[in-house]
């Protein structure tokens, strides 16, 4: 879904948009990442319908008017800082819904760029043309019936990409398995998470992660997702 | 037009506050929101020492309302006074801090702390139905809300609200247990327990399996236990329950609430607060209310 707005003109990848239901029986919105940025004032969001909100988004139509709030939260380049700059290599894991974000973020890299989409099979697939413009596709199935027989990181096995810096955004299994294969190459990995949200601000500490270390904001092992994050460093957050 | 109200001698400048637990300090809202409009700022929940709060999901929607067991995630009393009462001092609305604990000793040792601030009262959370400890067993059993009542009204320099679970069978007996032992006023309702069950998954959606029900669902039994409450004491009620609009504020008012509370609406829309104060402005000019006082328990 393409959406005219104003926040194009503030968004980064890795950020993400709360979309609110028209319908007054939903009372949260729904957090979704932003896939393309066309400033100044246009944003693309790529949603699986997940739910009643979600279906309700898919029966829009173009021209439609629609509330939403951001951008919000921290994206990849806020989380990476300086490391960004340093990179030459950068390697992109997104799995499943956690493949749009991976979109802005690989047509932002001034570098070499890699990306690894893990879908379920060849029918599945989404995004495919649009990833391979922004940079070198591989592909992993779960049933194998595309590329890689398997997860992202057995296709970065397969192939054998090198990288200076690691960005994922995907399921949970896979993130931890992306801080594994990073921390093993000692590459600095930045993974974006996902929770289940209400504000969408970091007013109601509904979406929290556990953290590494103690938290500055929360003075416990927790960060919130939607406003320290979504995307944070893989080696300050539990997976 | 006057849209003042008063508790315990203290004036707000109209009757439209934030839920404490859907709102932070106001500092993650004061983007998108004036803080100087509102009534009052209800923070949400400190204890003395921080509290981790529940695993995740702490969050689920359900038809009309939703359902959180965050279980009172909060940085502790040092860096609530030094970080978000200071935050509150730059703008003119009235700071109403809600306190959690685990033992009457917490509680008290909580108040006091909060005696040397800027506080204007304290809201005592006898009500989460999240955390183990503390909390609801205040707020179930009358003696011990009577107890506890007593114990905090010893030590508090502020006024005192003590804010009353919907999880009981007699919320007028809760209301008047609390004005005997001496409390200001009582706010209610805090949510109700409420469960949800993901049957693709065949699991609870909350980690937590129960959570506290909030949102527009709640609020035809929020204004039926206010209207109980404000009925059986003479100490003024905070109504609160799944207000979203003006209309849901004004519906508290007449049933007896001096003052409101928007919760859950702040996530459906931030804007609600001030909202809800301009609709209220608005009925009163359409039906020519000089002062909102008039409205107040006008049913009966």
């Amino acid at each position: 879904m393409w959406i005219k707005t104003k926040a194009a003109k503030y968004a980064e990848a890795g950020q993400f948009i709360s979309v609110y239901p028209k319908s007054a029986a939903r009372l949260l919105p729904r957090p979704i990442s932003i896939c393309e940025i066309k400033a100044p004032d246009e944003l693309r969001i790529v949603y699986r319908v997940a739910g009643k909100g979600t279906e309700e988004f898919s029966h829009y139509r173009a021209g439609d008017e629609i509330e939403i709030l951001g951008p919000n939260g921290n994206g990849f380049f806020a989380a990476a800082g300086e490391e960004k700059e340093k990179n030459k290599k950068a390697l992109l894991f997104g799995g499943g819904i956690g493949i749009p974000p991976m979109l802005e973020l690989a047509k932002q890299l001034e570098c070499e760029v890699s990306i690894i989409a893990g879908y379920r099979s060849a029918e599945d697939t989404f995004l495919m043309e649009e990833l391979e413009e922004a940079g070198k596709l591989y592909v992993a199935t779960d049933d194998g019936s595309l590329g890689v027989h398997g997860t992202v990181i057995d296709a970065a096995r397969e192939y054998g990409i090198g990288a200076d810096i690691v960005f994922a955004c995907g399921p949970l299994p896979m993130l931890r398995a992306v801080k594994v294969y990073s921390e093993e190459r000692s590459i600095p990995a930045y993974v974006s998470m996902e929770e289940r949200m209400a504000c969408g601000v970091g007013a109601c500490l509904g979406c929290v992660c556990t953290s590494v270390h103690k938290d500055d904001h929360s003075k416990v092992n927790n960060k919130r997702i939607c406003a320290d994050g979504p995307v944070f460093p893989a080696s300050e957050v539990e997976l | 037009m006057n849209t003042e109200v008063a508790i315990a001698n203290i004036r707000f400048k109209n009757p439209v506050m934030t839920a404490s637990g859907t709102f932070g300090s106001g500092m993650e809202y004061s983007e998108f929101v004036d803080l100087n409009r509102l009534g009052a700022v209800v923070t949400k929940g400190v204890s003395l020492e921080p509290w981790p709060g529940n695993p995740t999901p702490r969050v689920a929607e359900t038809y009309g309302g939703m359902l959180n067991a965050i279980g009172l995630q909060n940085p502790g009393m040092d860096t609530f006074i030094e970080r978000d009462l200071e935050f509150l001092k730059a703008y003119d609305t009235r700071v109403i801090v809600n306190v959690c604990g685990k033992t009457i000793e917490e509680y008290v040792g909580a108040v006091e702390r909060l005696g040397e601030t800027s506080a204007d009262m304290l809201e005592i959370n006898v009500s989460c139905p999240n955390v183990k400890e503390g909390a609801i067993a205040f707020g179930q059993n009358p003696e011990a809300l009577g107890e506890i009542t007593r114990e905090i009204k010893k030590k508090a320099k502020q006024p005192i609200i003590m804010k009353l679970s919907p999880n009981v069978t007699d919320i007028a007996l809760m209301a008047k247990v609390c004005e005997d032992n001496g409390a200001d006023a009582v706010s209610l309702i805090n949510t109700i327990t409420g469960m949800k069950i993901d049957v693709a998954k065949r699991k609870f959606v909350l980690a937590n399996r129960t959570g506290g029900l909030s949102g527009p669902a709640i609020k035809p039994v929020a204004v039926r236990m206010v209207y109980q409450a404000a009925n059986a004491v003479s100490i003024p009620v905070i109504g609160m329950g799944g207000i979203a609009m003006a209309e849901d504020a004004l519906e508290f008012i007449m049933a007896g609430a001096t003052a409101v509370a928007v919760g859950a609406a702040n996530f459906t829309d931030p804007y609600t607060t001030v909202k809800v104060i301009d609709g209220i402005e608005e009925y009163m000019k359409n039906n020519n209310i000089e002062d909102v006082k008039e409205l107040t328990g006008c049913v009966r």
